[in-house]
């Protein structure tokens, strides 16, 4: 066939603009200044075990309390009349026409201790004002507030595609409607769920603008901000840089294949 | 009871998602640029459209969408075609290098090809952020495409060409009537996508500036309101964009729908 070369101009491009960097970023890796091959990169590293493990546990935890509150808006999303469910998804994709940059940054203006728009409503309720600006609880609420479109449509879309007559079969063999949900709903939703995760955790895991603005950098780096440091900071390192990425990438690859395989194991226990 | 907990859960959650933006849209009517509330004024909106540095990146913005959107939905499109003709283990090949900017980092596709640029000497400008743009838009071109390429239906392609049409018009006229939902699908994801970007413009951009690269560079200091100005006009065009199009399908839909009703009644 001749259509196959219809793919050429990709292919090309590919090379060079996807395969040649990921090489590069290797190569990088292994070498020092004057390019010859080392180990040191990965020395180095020990010192920034702290981001690593900080960056892991505040992805983590965003990643899951996404989940507990996306997969709810899904399921009720799904459950509305087909015209509400469309308003509701635009509305869920809506806020990503604002720049992430600016809502994050808003944040400031909402949760800022002495001037905040939170702390101006709860003290002229004469409630207790709260402070966690430049905080690891701001950072988390950062990327929850970032990411979770991105949790809520992908369970939505499995929920909505979701053969009603397997529900009613069940219900028919006599499950009540908690079991129906832990034993057919749930299980068949595993795909959305894996997307989901995906979809929050990778973001979340290498960001460095919410650690900038939500958390005071310092203390609070992430490898978001030591990767953004070797290529466009004071300290400037590419190579480091390339090592840091390389793991984070090699990270992102394991996360995921472990993840794929529940979802296989899942699928096949529902067969 | 249920329905009013789901309501008001609902509620809860989308006061979250929207009360920044409602922040922003009050904070562009503030007369002083702090964080304290001095009245209102019009004033940023004027003074946006002779802001120099703001009106540069807009430009920048929406050129390297438009254009990066559209060669990506051809070199995409072209490739899906490719693809869904290829043996199942060079298109699996194929498929996972296109998968690459997918799963990786924003992060890492920008600072790779960051390093890219500087190995061959290209000064970092309007061109390499356009080229990074298409590098990271195709994927999702390529993705929306080739679900309706295996839908197509290959036998009325092969009916056109039995009936003396060349590939060319035959795929004109039949394969790309049945493509083209996932075409536009992806043209419009490509050009969302790169309207949005800030990790990869920030490496690959270098003296060409995004609106949001501009806007990064602002939150280092003090965001001057005129970017909430024009965030707001932005956020509220594609609102209405939005509801325009949603009001139209509804009016579509019921016109069809009394049509149906019509014929069903004459029958």
């Amino acid at each position: 066939m001749k259509s196959k070369s219809l793919s050429i101009p990709f292919l090309i491009w590919a090379v060079i603009f996807i395969i040649i960097p990921m090489i590069f970023i290797i190569a990088f890796a292994f070498t020092d200044d004057n390019f010859n091959f080392t180990f040191d990169n990965f020395n180095h590293l020990n010192r920034y075990l702290p981001v690593f493990l900080r960056s892991l546990k505040l992805s983590i935890i965003s990643t899951v309390i996404c989940l507990a509150l996306g997969y709810p808006v899904g399921y009720i999303i799904s459950k509305m009349s087909p015209k509400v469910q469309n308003v509701f998804v635009l509305l869920t994709m809506l806020p990503m026409w604002m720049n992430f940059l600016l809502r994050t940054y808003s944040w400031i203006k909402i949760l800022n201790t002495e001037s905040g728009v939170l702390n101006t409503i709860l003290s002229a309720l004469n409630l207790p004002t709260i402070d966690i600006m430049d905080t690891q609880f701001a950072i988390v609420l950062g990327m929850i507030y970032n990411f979770l479109p991105f949790m809520i449509l992908p369970i939505y879309s499995v929920l909505t595609k979701m053969d009603e007559k397997v529900i009613e079969a069940a219900k028919d063999l006599g499950a009540n409607n908690v079991q129906v949900f832990f034993k057919v709903v749930l299980p068949l939703s595993v795909p959305g769920i894996i997307t989901g995760l995906t979809m929050v955790f990778v973001p979340a895991i290498s960001t460095f603008i919410i650690s900038k603005l939500l958390g005071g950098g310092g203390a609070n780096m992430l490898i978001g901000d030591l990767i953004d440091m070797q290529f466009l900071g004071n300290a400037y390192n590419p190579h480091l840089g390339s090592a840091i990425s390389l793991i984070l990438m090699v990270f992102i690859l394991i996360s995921m294949g472990v993840m794929r395989k529940f979802d296989s194991d899942e699928a096949g226990g529902i067969m | 009871m249920l329905k009013f907990l789901k309501r008001f859960y609902i509620f809860i959650i989308f006061t979250f998602l929207y009360a920044p933006i409602a922040v922003l849209i009050a904070y562009s009517f503030n007369s002083s640029k702090s964080s304290k509330w001095t009245g209102f004024t019009f004033d940023w909106y004027i003074q946006l459209f002779q802001d120099k540095q703001i009106m540069n990146s807009w430009g920048v913005t929406l050129r390297v969408a438009i254009f990066s959107a559209i060669i990506a939905t051809i070199i995409g499109t072209m490739a899906a075609i490719g693809i869904a003709n290829m043996k199942k283990r060079t298109r699996s090949a194929v498929l996972s290098v296109n998968n690459i900017p997918v799963t990786n980092p924003d992060i890492i596709t920008g600072v790779s090809l960051m390093l890219l640029f500087i190995a061959l000497r290209i000064e970092r400008g309007e061109i390499t952020l356009l080229l990074a743009h298409i590098t990271f838009n195709i994927p999702y071109v390529i993705l929306s495409v080739l679900p309706k390429l295996h839908q197509a239906d290959n036998m009325t392609y092969e009916a056109a060409l039995d009936l003396g049409a060349t590939p060319f018009s035959a795929f004109w006229k039949v394969v790309f009537h049945e493509i083209k939902p996932g075409i536009v699908t992806g043209f419009i994801l490509a050009f969302t996508l790169s309207f949005d970007d800030f990790m990869i413009s920030n490496y690959t951009g270098g003296t060409a500036q995004t609106l949001a690269v501009t806007i990064f560079s602002m939150t280092k200091k003090k965001i001057n309101p005129k970017i909430y100005a024009l965030s707001s006009i932005m956020f509220l065009t594609v609102l209405i964009l939005l509801i325009i199009v949603n009001l139209r399908q509804d009016d579509n839909n019921s016109k069809k729908e009394r049509k149906l009703k019509k014929v069903e009644k004459n029958l």
